[in-house]
């Protein structure tokens, strides 16, 4: 199967004034999952097809295990993909959609249909083989392209929001799935997608994208508890943020200062901190913890929870879930009350990079 | 039990009265397609029928298969022939030229596409009678193209380019390639692009892509392309009649000389019947094959 | 330039030359018969020379000073003009009346509309012809007037449907809530909506009933013959020159109508109305 690594380096592309891509640099490691996070338009779909070979920058270069891939076409490329809406061929049918590129690879007849059998196996499909692509259901569709793209044992598999046209609870079994399998091939797979539980559940590193840039890049769990900046913070989770201020050694909520577990990436003079719902508590130690204080402005009920929304002094707004195993009474709205977060839970971020 | 009854009573009476309100409106509004129908039935299906119920009679009034059994005699077996082969060839020079511009079509961005959609569209909404003017004018003996030829030196005298199967054949060709590359293009318009890109991932050449993935989409316009442009020369009258001279016996100047030159109604009759036939069985087949053709998918 | 791809699987625009090349010969073949008549109408010599060597404006008076050519010509506004108003008004009452009801008759009753567009022309020639002759229709304006509208009406229906497909009934269910009668609820909501497509209906009326040579050439003659009718006639029987003239005018003419027809499609497309 070979390496499978990928190198951009400087990768720039325009479509007239719009910039897709402002100098994208990232390394792919071998085997890795790699997911390209961002809003729409925030080029992850221009860079995957860059890789792909669908579209060409302006500038830069793409080198996969070492070799310059910028001017090769796309069909002399070598790599799986999976597309948006599976682009699996109408007129042939579930086995010839998968033995599609071996057949390109003059593979004799015999290896073809077992390669083909060990594929659809995989996704759990051989049982289907002889069915039209108009027969299959959503998810049907998407194991077959994930058949075919793999079929031909690619170093580098492409996944372009693969799970985006399955409903949420096929779309969260097949993120198990695609997980499995790639812990079992091994192969080195970038994932786009815009929905930052997906990239949380599945990868092992996540690049954050905006306006043709990348913010950061880091594991899951860094993205989602170390956010470099404002946008990477609030892209995950359901963020609100509240503005802090520097004085002296360090940063200050509504003038009372603030605790915070290590020393924020953020140097600037103002600063946001980081308050979502799942990191903020019923009670809390007044030595240790931060306090935060407001009136409870409304209660929705949520099922599993009841959603409580606080505002806060300066017109600033935060919400906290009630479980009913908290140890205190459901609030009622008019209500003063107050939150607490922990220093660990407490995080400082700019407006942008520093 | 009174009240009940008196429950149960009005629900029945409603459900009734709705029923036929909604009938009503739908007679209603559907009579407002009668005069339209009407007037087609008048000026071309009654006419029609007459003439198809008057080929079952000879010129005595007694029912006969006269009509019918003259038309294997050699002229107008001929006749079917030179009809099938000018269709034949037009619809197959129709293909050949119109499968390029429908392609490049369905490729070009949309501004670049629109400006070359004038070009096609244009022809179409020019007379017929005008363009096989100017083929005429273009294609006879002291025309412009004999002229060119002429003067190059290619040829030493004029060929016969008009009133003969050539012009009809050009003349014709110029008039159905339009009706062709419509519907092609549109069918095509209907194949995702992102196919091609999906191929040329597999590791498909443009070729390869072209070959195996883009040319089995579009069979289905084509074969609808070709059915039309095929069913159209079958009864088209105009072309033949100038540019072939006379020569050219196809089944529309036939049944127009017998009416027009021997006032042969009943076997004029019998030709268009059997026309008609042919056409309803290409379109029916053709109808069938693009329903099977639909059930693999047009469309992921 | 020819060196950038064309495509997002990377096929330049130098690989495909010979695709341009060859569709611009098709596209030479479709146009140059449509416009290289009007040069052509305008040389002094009898057998239409390109380029003429003597230009003149020869066949142009022979058109417009002779009154067998301006008959006809009022022959085919007057017939053009009837069609236009009898068949918009009988294809839209047909395609709304379909579009609205879901009643059993209506796949039968639609495609026995369509039938006039999709039947060789030369059948409804000889049928019209053969009926007309009972009835006393054959070389009048009214016997042309109804031949020609039930052409035109597929082409009717066709454009009105497409603006009907395209409006929301809602909207008139709407004005039927407000307290508009049928009638009215139609002419006040309805048909501003789709009014574009009305129009269009009416020019493909129109051009139908103008352009149209084979019933023409069964049903009229003599003073009540049509434009297309009398052309026909002299393209057959000899090259009369006279012809070009008038073939230029029509060339003009199909460019005219087919521009305005885009620019009203562009500003109908700009509009937020759904049709």
């Amino acid at each position: 199967m070979g390496a499978g690594k990928v190198s951009i380096r400087h990768v720039h592309k325009a479509y007239g004034a719009f910039k897709a891509l402002d100098g994208i640099s990232l390394d792919i490691q071998p085997g890795e999952f790699l997911t390209l996070l961002g809003p729409s338009g925030s080029g992850k779909t221009t860079l995957l097809n860059i890789i792909a070979g669908f579209e060409r920058p302006d500038s830069g270069s793409l080198m996969v295990d070492e070799v310059e891939f910028i001017t090769r076409p796309p069909h002399k490329r070598d790599l799986g993909m999976v597309f948006q809406n599976y682009a699996l061929f109408p007129h042939m049918d579930v086995f010839d959609n998968v033995a599609y590129p071996l057949k390109l690879r003059g593979i004799d007849r015999a290896s073809i249909r077992s390669r083909v059998m060990g594929a659809l196996e995989t996704v759990h499909m051989d049982k289907l083989a002889a069915r039209r692509i108009g027969e299959l259901s959503g998810g049907q569709r998407q194991r077959v392209a994930l058949a075919r793209a793999i079929v031909f044992e690619p170093r580098i598999l492409l996944m372009d929001e693969p799970l985006s046209a399955l409903d949420k609870n096929l779309r969260e079994h097949m993120q198990m799935e695609l997980k499995r399998l790639h812990n079992r091939l091994g192969m080195t797979t970038v994932y786009v997608t815009h929905d930052q539980q997906e990239a949380l559940t599945m990868s092992d590193r996540i690049a954050v994208l905006d306006r043709g840039k990348v913010i950061q890049l880091d594991t899951p769990q860094n993205i989602y508890d170390h956010p470099n900046c404002k946008f990477v913070a609030g892209f995950m989770g359901e963020t609100r943020f509240l503005p802090v201020e520097r004085r002296d050694s360090g940063y200050h909520l509504d003038s009372r200062s603030l605790r915070l577990a290590s020393e924020p990436l953020h140097r600037g003079a103002n600063g946001w901190l980081i308050v979502r719902p799942e990191r903020l508590r019923w009670a809390g130690n007044a030595q240790r913890d931060n306090r935060i204080s407001g009136k409870v402005m409304d209660i929705v009920y949520r099922g599993d929870s009841h959603l409580v929304s606080i505002s806060l002094a300066g017109d600033h707004e935060i919400s906290i879930r009630h479980t009913g195993s908290e140890g205190k009474e459901l609030p009622v709205p008019g209500q003063d009350l107050e939150l607490w977060l922990t220093p660990e839970a407490s995080v400082v971020v700019g407006d942008a990079i520093q | 039990m009174t009240v009940m009854v008196q429950e149960v009573k009005p629900a029945i009476i409603n459900n009734s009265l709705l029923q036929r309100s909604r009938s009503l409106q739908g007679i209603s509004f559907i009579g407002l397609s009668l005069p339209a129908a009407m007037l087609v039935a008048a000026v071309l299906i009654i006419p029609f029928s007459w003439l198809a119920w008057l080929s079952l009679f000879d010129a005595t009034g007694n029912l006969s298969t006269e009509n019918y059994v003259r038309l294997l005699r050699p002229a107008y077996v001929e006749s079917f022939l030179t009809t099938f082969k000018v269709a034949g060839l037009v619809t197959a020079i129709c293909v050949l030229l119109g499968y390029p511009v429908a392609y490049l079509l369905s490729q070009l961005p949309q501004r670049a596409a629109q400006i070359l959609m004038v070009f096609v569209i244009l022809p179409f909404w020019t007379s017929v009678l005008v363009r096989t003017y100017a083929w005429l004018v273009l294609l006879q003996r002291q025309g412009i193209i004999n002229q060119w030829l002429l003067s190059s030196g290619l040829i030493s005298e004029p060929l016969p380019l008009v009133h003969n199967m050539t012009g009809t054949v050009i003349g014709m060709v110029h008039v159905m390639l339009p009706f062709l590359i419509l519907p092609l293009y549109a069918s095509m318009k209907a194949i995702d692009p992102v196919l091609l890109r999906a191929a040329a991932n597999c590791g498909a050449s443009p070729a390869q892509a072209f070959r195996q993935v883009f040319l089995p989409l579009s069979l289905s316009g084509l074969s609808a392309g070709i059915a039309l442009t095929f069913v159209l020369c079958l009864g088209f009258y105009l072309t033949p009649a100038l540019l072939g001279g006379g020569r050219v016996a196809m089944w529309s100047t036939q049944i127009a000389d017998m009416v027009a030159k021997f006032a042969n109604w009943g076997a004029a009759s019998a030709l268009s019947v059997v026309l008609l036939i042919v056409t309803g069985a290409i379109l029916g087949g053709v109808n069938r094959f693009m329903r099977v053709s639909n059930a693999w998918g047009g469309k992921p | 330039m020819l060196h950038r791809p064309a495509t997002s699987t990377q096929i330049t625009h130098l690989q495909r030359l010979w695709l341009y090349g060859l569709v611009g010969l098709v596209i030479a073949f479709l146009i140059i018969p449509c416009l290289i008549v009007v040069p052509m109408s305008f040389s002094d010599s009898q057998y239409l020379e390109f380029p003429p060597r003597v230009w003149s404006l020869r066949w142009y008076e022979a058109y417009f000073f002779s009154s067998e050519w301006r008959q006809s010509t009022w022959v085919s506004l007057k017939v053009g003009a009837a069609t236009t108003i009898l068949a918009t008004i009988l294809g839209t009452l047909a395609s709304y009346g379909l579009h609205k009801s879901g009643n059993l008759l209506k796949p039968i009753i639609s495609s026995a509309l369509m039938l006039p567009m999709m039947v060789p022309l030369i059948f409804v020639a000889i049928g019209v012809f053969f009926v007309y002759a009972r009835l006393g229709l054959n070389n009048t304006i009214t016997g042309l007037v109804l031949a020609h509208t039930t052409l035109a009406i597929p082409f009717v229906m066709i454009a009105v449907g497409n603006g009907l497909s395209g409006f929301d009934m809602n909207l008139e269910r709407a004005a039927r809530g407000l307290g508009a009668s049928p009638v009215r609820a139609f002419l006040t909501v309805t048909l501003p909506q789709i009014h574009i497509s009305v129009l269009s209906g009416m020019l493909f009326a129109f051009v139908t009933s103008f352009d149209e040579v084979v019933v023409s050439i069964f049903v009229s003659s003599g003073a009540n013959s049509t434009l297309t009718k009398r052309m026909f006639a002299n393209i057959r029987d000899q090259v009369d020159p006279t012809v070009a003239a008038i073939s230029s005018i029509l060339v003009v003419l199909s460019i005219v109508v087919l521009v305005a027809g885009q620019f009203i499609q562009r500003r109908s497309r700009a509009s937020p109305s759904p049709d």
